[in-house]
């Protein structure tokens, strides 16, 4: 499928990847900033702005930016991670102009005063909502305990505390140096035409500020190696969290931690499913790689009765330890491959999915990549490439939290130490 | 462009439908099975459940560990999920993966092992299961949400309750299996990049000569209290209301439709300006419809800090009850643009394709075509919406809250 790229005068950069069978194309403006570029006295303000976003601007009003996004029919909305806030609308072709229009013109909000102080409300009832759900609240307890001091461990969302802190001044600072023209990528893939794309982006972004771009603290970590119990009474089941490093997301090595990661965690057919879930010890055992700017990280969760904790822990470890020492057999590398293949084919047959995929290719690696390339990337994934990875980010070098009704959890030998 | 969507009835009454699309590279599969957790037995709550794990834990030829790392082989993702009136089993994969997945699922519906001594893994997993709405109070007020507006066994959860599944023997699963998988009733549907007649020619290899199941009667209870507080420390308020509504194949259907979406369906609909734009009241403020054949229902749902629950649920209602006063035109021109584009944007999916073939099918006993439901979306009025509201008004509330403290309703 054709692919194009372009930089505006002032830096921003456009890419787009056109496919005339597509019914509908996906559009998304990828600002690389998240919760890691932030400072303690702001934390949760790239979220908050993100919100704020939708607020309007001097042409809009909040109500109409809705207004304005539904009479297209748009699937649209925005995420906001530790790395990148990405506002994105799934359109019918003939709508591209007016999307193109809401999107540019939101990204230089108003910011207005009562808008704000409105909007913080929101963002607390996120964070509430949230709190409600315990396997949520571990896993950012969990991303906090092991990054320790790295940037990658503040919080999303921030605390009530902080947003209720935050001034309007210091969130148009942070829009001010953060969401300048060189630090946004326009991503189009589906059914458009190019040059439309570049002249409609070139019209709306054309004069957007530029500035210096850049990002902090960018820098490898194999976690604290920590062990942590917060208790909870009203939760029912004991929810955990076991952190281990990886690979960062600019790796060559990232393909083997994919499939190394699905070979232990996969929801089925795995080594944690079949250690825990099918005898019924645990009601959920997975593993997930996360890759970042500069680091990466294995994840691994577990949801069980709060009894069964500490057995079904020791029966974590030593799968990974198990894994850690003698890697995984060839016929788990196949079965791996097999269903990243089919993984990799379906999730690219929808525009959404193919501009998000290349959205984040480009933002981390300057690249465009194929689904073919990405196929490839995968199929190349050897026992070798595996072993590589364990050797330089050991997969039992963990960090452990655990969230829910038990006072306290007996930490088990080796936690935070490979052997 | 048309669908090619093709349709074969098997002789023993099982239904084979499948969309091609010839653009994608994979294919998704849907069956259901007319075996949803309404037909668990009154005194076995959680009966079906349990069913749809024990039943992939080996078929046919295979254990449950060959039998899995079949699917996993060819690279299929499923899914097994009990509904009310269905057991659904789904899978997607690569296109020239799915003859091969075809074959599974032919052993996996008609030749269950069932196993014994799979049992006590399976009912553990079930109690967890059940225990883990605990932790998810969302779930858990939706789940009651239901449960408090059908007459039983409409609203029950599939999950059942920790007696059902305690005292669930091997023996009253494959009861349960018997008397319910057999051929009438069921749907297979396929999307994707498909070929009809050798998908045709296996189907009927496959389950032609497939018998048993019987149709399965329901018999309602009485109609349950329609309100109800759930105390539990939570930082925010759950708040489910439920009213009734018409169902698929109404002639009032799209006007239904229309007046959920005039409410939630986009960010401009009413709930979401009216509770979280205009007074910051919530992050999640929405409201759905859900269908069986002979009655439907708008569900809402709204999740707020405990101090502000009461206003939610006053803003929220004053909302429904107001809507048959009128819509403005420009309201109705944001509703049909929505449900164009999505119209139009499920033609790229076909796990989404599958889904809609066997529930049209299900509902109507027939496939809509594009341009039938596009034509109908064109006829949505405001008119035409606020006579279905006339018809058929938001009232008779079904609410449900889960929080530290109960609401008060302001009954006028």
């Amino acid at each position: 499928m054709p692919f194009h790229s372009h930089v505006l005068a002032n830096g921003l950069q456009i890419i787009g990847e056109t496919s005339p069978s597509a019914r509908s194309v996906a559009l998304g403006f990828f600002v690389r900033t998240g919760a890691r570029d932030e400072t303690p006295e702001v934390s949760g303000v790239t979220h908050f702005l993100e919100h704020m976003v939708f607020k309007g601007t001097p042409r809009r009003t909040a109500l109409d930016v809705n207004r304005d996004f539904d009479r297209i029919g748009a699937h649209y909305n925005a995420f906001t991670s530790e790395e990148n806030t990405v506002f994105y609308a799934a359109i019918l072709p003939e709508y591209l102009p007016q999307a193109v229009d809401i999107l540019a013109d939101i990204l230089r909000p108003s910011l207005r005063d009562d808008d704000f102080e409105m909007e913080k409300n929101v963002i607390i009832e996120e964070i509430g909502m949230y709190e409600d759900q315990p396997m949520w609240s571990a896993y950012d307890q969990a991303k906090r305990a092991y990054f320790a001091d790295h940037p990658l461990a503040n919080s999303i969302l921030g605390t009530v505390e902080s947003i209720r802190g935050l001034r309007r001044e210091q969130m148009h600072e942070y829009f001010s140096r953060r969401y300048v023209a060189p630090n946004i990528t326009v991503v189009a893939a589906g059914h458009f035409d190019w040059n439309d794309l570049v002249k409609l982006v070139d019209e709306r972004c054309g004069r957007w500020n530029t500035g210096p771009i850049g990002r902090f603290g960018i820098r490898e970590t194999h976690g604290s190696g920590t062990f942590k119990v917060i208790t909870k009474d009203k939760v029912t089941q004991e929810h955990v969290f076991i952190v281990s490093p990886g690979p960062p997301a600019d790796s060559p090595l990232r393909y083997a931690a994919d499939t190394l990661a699905l070979a232990v965690g996969d929801d089925s057919g795995s080594r944690l499913y079949w250690a825990l879930v099918d005898p019924g010890l645990a009601d959920s055992a997975d593993c997930s790689f996360h890759d970042y700017e500069g680091t990466g990280s294995f994840y691994v969760s577990m949801s069980c009765e709060p009894a069964r904790t500490e057995q079904n822990l020791q029966t974590v470890l030593g799968v990974l330890r198990d894994v850690q020492q003698k890697g995984i057999t060839e016929e788990e590398l196949q079965q791996a491959k097999s269903k990243i293949g089919s993984r990799v084919v379906r999730g690219s047959e929808r525009p959404m999915g193919r501009m998000q995929a290349i959205g984040m290719a480009w933002t981390y690696l300057h690249q465009y990549r194929t689904v073919e390339d990405e196929l490839k990337a995968f199929d190349a994934v050897t026992l070798d490439s595996i072993r590589e990875v364990r050797q330089r980010y050991p997969i039992d070098h963990v960090t452990t939290l655990a969230l829910g009704p038990l006072p306290k959890l007996h930490t088990p030998a080796g936690n935070g130490r490979s052997k | 462009m048309p669908a090619e969507i093709y349709h074969h009835t098997l002789a023993n009454g099982m239904t084979l439908l499948a969309e091609r699309m010839e653009h994608v590279g994979s294919a998704a599969l849907n069956f259901l099975v007319p075996a949803g957790c309404v037909y668990d037995p009154p005194d076995r709550p959680g009966v079906a459940s349990i069913l749809s794990d024990l039943i992939i834990r080996g078929a046919g030829e295979r254990d449950s560990r060959e039998l899995m790392l079949a699917l996993d082989n060819l690279g299929l993702d499923r899914d097994e999920s009990v509904g009310s009136m269905h057991t659904r089993f789904w899978g997607a994969t690569l296109a020239r993966s799915l003859p091969a997945g075809l074959e599974i699922y032919a052993d996996i519906l008609r030749r269950p092992h069932l196993p014994d001594d799979e049992m006590d893994a399976v009912k553990a997993l079930a109690l967890q299961d059940l225990q883990s709405i605990e932790d998810e109070p969302r779930q858990k007020v939706l789940i009651e949400l239901r449960r408090r507006h059908y007459p039983p066994p409409l609203g029950q959860d599939r999950r059942g309750t920790r007696e059902g599944i305690e005292s669930t023997t091997a023996g009253d699963v494959r009861h349960f299996y018997q008397r319910l998988f057999g051929p009438a009733g069921t749907i297979l549907s396929v999307a994707g990049n498909i070929e009809w007649e050798p998908l045709r020619d296996q189907v009927e290899r496959l389950f032609g000569d497939w018998q048993g199941g019987d149709e399965p009667e329901l018999k309602l209870g009485p109609q349950p209290p329609g309100q109800e507080h759930i105390t539990k420390e939570t930082t925010q308020t759950q708040i489910g209301i439920a009213y009734p509504s018409v169902p698929v194949g109404d002639p009032d259907y799209y006007a239904a439709q229309g007046a959920v979406n005039v409410l939630s369906g986009g960010m401009s609909a009413r709930l979401f300006t009216e509770v979280r734009e205009k007074r910051g009241l919530c992050y999640a403020v929405w409201a759905s419809y859900q269908t069986f054949k002979d009655r439907a229902s708008v569900l809402c749902y709204a999740g707020t800090t405990n101090e502000r629950a009461q206003e939610t649920l006053d803003v929220t209602l004053g909302e429904l009850k107001r809507l048959k006063e009128g819509i403005a035109p420009e309201e109705v021109e944001r509703v049909q643009a929505g449900l164009k584009s999505s119209l139009i944007m499920q033609q790229e999916s076909t796990s989404a394709r599958a889904g809609s073939l066997a529930s049209d099918w299900y509902y109507l006993g027939r496939v809509r075509s594009f341009d039938e439901i596009e034509a109908e979306i064109n006829t949505l009025s405001p008119e035409k919406i606020v006579g279905h509201l006339h018809r058929c008004p938001p009232q008779d509330f079904t609410i449900v809250t889960l929080g530290p403290k109960p609401l008060k309703l302001n009954d006028e």
